[in-house]
């Protein structure tokens, strides 16, 4: 579908409106009401500032009441145009979100909109130059992610700021998480600002992912960027059967299991509290290696066991069957051959991203959650250590890190969210130089507290209204974001707001595939031989 | 048909003119003036014929007569005791090449002489549209009628007159936002 390119066309005249409950339009010029689309980006010539902002409502309006109730004949064009924009107009919301003096020229950076423009100030469809003083234009720290609605413009994150807290890719199925967390991952690497831990559940990173356009793939980032990216696996020969290469097979020691991942565990083992709280008297009893040991146990021996540590005989009978399945995992070993935590470090101080695949176990939330926990937990008490040893000397605090994580609403959900250390990564922000990416479909599922402190919000398609609701939580202006956000089209269109955006924007999210491969790549191999990595091999060598 | 009458009747906005030969006027809706200095542009909004003198009353003359025609022919002197006259609501005036669409500081003069406007001036003077709040407003007269007739005229000394119509039919709708059936039975007047 071809879209018109709406840059500068004139919209209107302010006839009204407030600052909190936006700025009304009267839609004038050419432009048809058909054209304005909910989510435009718009300017106003205010008499002494420009203001910035989105619409966020389109309506159509007649200035006497006979225009509805005796409207003109279909088929009488004439009346129909003389009345089109005159007896009956268009009329379009506008939320102002920022504002730049106009004898600032294009130096100044735009502020927050305080105040309102003037009744008549004329209003535009913004410019790519326009787009260009608010979003900033690509460099060291910003990203493209896409355009405006109906705009040749790049629209760009700030990933400095973005990677300061931690961020949020919310919606449904099929609406395209996974492809843009993947190009945000690019765009880290582009600009070398972090090292990411992603927890690829069903292999979409590292090597090759399956096509947004739902046939064919496209390619991962370790094509993009051989040299800086590693993949570990879980399950080496599902990689092998994709002929994907594998920098690292993940083993699990069961004596890093610890009762904190068995209690995340709780609904997906389907264990009752007092069952899954059962794992802590057993830690205590049986020491690091309790698990297996309270495996190796059987019927009888179960019993005594709970007698011995007051326990409740049933519960404990029933966690013992339900961990029982944790045996069926081959990367669960007694003894790994080597330390998966250690290599991931190794590999993020590189500078590398890490890509952890879970191959046979896409489905399996149960692995999923149990590894994810237990990895990140133990990467996140290696980086309070780095970085309390590097008693604040910046040189030698750790590299920032993002954990990507995907299902997050099970990780972060009010139950478990104050004990997983997902939660606790959400809620300290950039403390210890990790912060999450959470991908996920039911934002409604996550803890408010957490969701709070995600700092920059990408909204695709979202079809549940608490899903909606939380998602728009606690941003201001969140009423008229709703509009924007509940006509997304289903794919590649997001809403992107919060911190690493000066302003809410709608981006039709920038194509990654043959085409822009190049382009995608190109910097981060500059970047890497510039860099201290050393002499690098990339694949746009 | 260029000059065709004289002033006999004027005010600030009206005025009434009398036809130098009867029948010879301009249709209604079109544009005349009158006036030297300042030419006061009129729109036609009423013609209306009959005896000059108030005491004779006209009586039917044609019973014997095969046609109207005839009625004037056996009667040349009904051309003497009959009168056209046409009477105009001011809508502005003009100053050399300048349009005002406002009524001028004086009405014109009786006896000054009244044309009828080229369709270089009628398209000169209805570039703009702020002279129909002029005609909607006054009183006494068919007003809707003389602006569709107006319009129609006008639009035919335009390059293009169905763009023409419809400017003006925009114009005329911010004029009566308040009033959408009157605007409506004005447009299904004039258009194209």
């Amino acid at each position: 579908m071809t879209q018109p390119d709406m840059a500068g066309r004139y919209l209107g005249v302010v006839v009204g409106g407030s600052i909190s409950q936006g700025i009304e339009v009267k839609l004038e010029g050419d432009a048809s009401v058909e054209e304005v689309k909910v989510g435009a980006p718009v300017t106003i010539h205010g008499e002494r500032h420009r203001f910035f902002g989105l619409v966020t409502d389109v309506a159509l309006e007649a200035t006497d009441p006979h225009v509805k109730s005796a409207p003109p004949n279909g088929e009488d064009s004439f009346i129909t145009r003389v009345m089109a924009g005159t007896a009956a107009y268009g009329t379009a919301q506008v939320q102002p979100h920022l504002v730049l003096p106009l004898v600032a020229g294009l130096s100044g950076s735009p502020q927050p909109a305080k105040a309102v423009p003037a009744f008549f100030s004329r209003v535009h469809y913004a410019s790519p130059a326009d787009v260009a003083l608010v979003f900033g234009e690509e460099d060291d720290r910003h990203f493209a992610i896409g355009s405006p609605l109906d705009l040749e413009a790049k629209v760009c994150l700030d990933l400095a700021m973005y990677v300061a807290r931690s961020n949020g890719i919310f919606g449904k199925s099929g609406t395209g998480k996974s492809f843009l967390a993947r190009l945000l991952l690019v765009g880290l690497l582009q600009k070398n600002l972090a090292s990411a831990l992603v927890f690829d559940m069903a292999s979409e990173y590292g090597w090759q992912g399956t096509s947004e356009r739902g046939s064919g793939y496209v390619k991962g980032l370790k094509q993009l960027f051989p040299s800086r990216v590693s993949i570990f696996t879980l399950d080496p020969d599902h990689a092998q059967r994709r002929q994907a290469p594998v920098d690292y097979t993940v083993q699990i020691g069961y004596e890093h299991v610890e009762p904190e991942d068995i209690g995340l565990l709780r609904q997906t083992l389907n264990l009752s509290d007092a069952a899954a709280d059962a794992a802590n008297p057993l830690q205590r009893h049986f020491g690091q290696a309790w698990l297996r040991s309270f495996l190796r146990l059987k019927g009888p021996d179960i019993r005594s066991l709970a007698d011995d540590l007051n326990l409740n005989q049933q519960a404990l009978a029933a966690l013992h069957r339900r961990l029982e399945r944790l045996e069926r995992y081959a990367f669960l070993v007694d003894s790994p051959a080597g330390d998966p935590v250690a290599a991931i470090l190794q590999s993020l101080a590189r500078g590398d991203h890490v890509v952890l695949e879970f191959g046979k176990h896409k489905d399996d939330l149960t692995a999923y959650m149990l590894v994810a926990n237990l990895l990140s937990r133990r990467i996140h008490q290696r980086y309070v250590q780095q970085k309390e040893a590097a008693l604040g000397d910046r040189a030698r605090e750790p590299r920032p890190l993002v954990i990507v994580i995907e299902e997050a609403h099970k990780f972060l959900d009010p139950q478990v969210a104050s004990q997983t250390i997902f939660g606790t990564i959400a809620r300290e922000m950039r403390k210890y130089n990790v912060t999450l990416l959470v991908v996920d479909q039911r934002p409604s599922g996550i803890d408010t507290e957490v969701m709070s402190q995600v700092g920059t919000r990408i909204a695709l398609g979202l079809d549940d209204d608490r899903d909606v609701d939380a998602v728009l939580a606690g941003v201001r202006g969140g009423r008229e974001l709703r509009s924007a956000l509940a006509r997304l089209e289903p794919q590649q269109q997001a809403l992107v707001f919060g911190h690493a955006v000066p302003m809410p924007i709608v981006v039709k999210v920038r194509e990654y595939g043959d085409a822009t491969y190049a382009e995608l790549g190109r910097r981060g191999r500059r970047r890497a031989s510039e860099g201290k990595q050393g002499a690098e091999d990339d694949l746009f060598g | 048909m260029s000059r065709f009458g004289e002033i006999i009747e004027s005010s600030s906005t009206v005025f009434t003119a009398q036809c130098y030969h009867l029948y010879e006027g301009p249709p209604l809706g079109a544009l005349v003036w009158a006036g030297t200095g300042p030419r006061t542009i009129g729109v036609v909004c009423n013609i209306t014929t009959g005896t000059l003198d108030p005491g004779r009353r006209i009586v039917p003359r044609g019973a014997q007569e095969e046609s109207e025609e005839e009625v004037y022919q056996s009667h040349p002197q009904l051309a003497r005791l009959l009168a056209t006259h046409i009477q105009a609501v001011i809508v502005g005036h003009m100053e050399g090449e300048a349009v005002r669409q406002y009524l001028p500081p004086a009405p014109p003069r009786i006896h000054a002489f009244v044309y009828a406007c080229t369709p270089e001036e009628t398209a000169a003077f209805t570039h703009h549209f702020d002279f129909l709040r002029l005609v909607t407003d006054a009183k006494d007269i068919a007003a809707d009628e003389v602006l569709a007739a107006c319009l129609r005229s006008a639009a035919a000394c335009h390059p293009d007159p169905a763009d023409f119509l419809l400017r003006a039919g925009k114009a005329l709708a911010l004029e009566l936002t308040d009033d959408v059936p009157r605007l409506n039975a004005i447009l299904r007047r004039v258009r194209p």
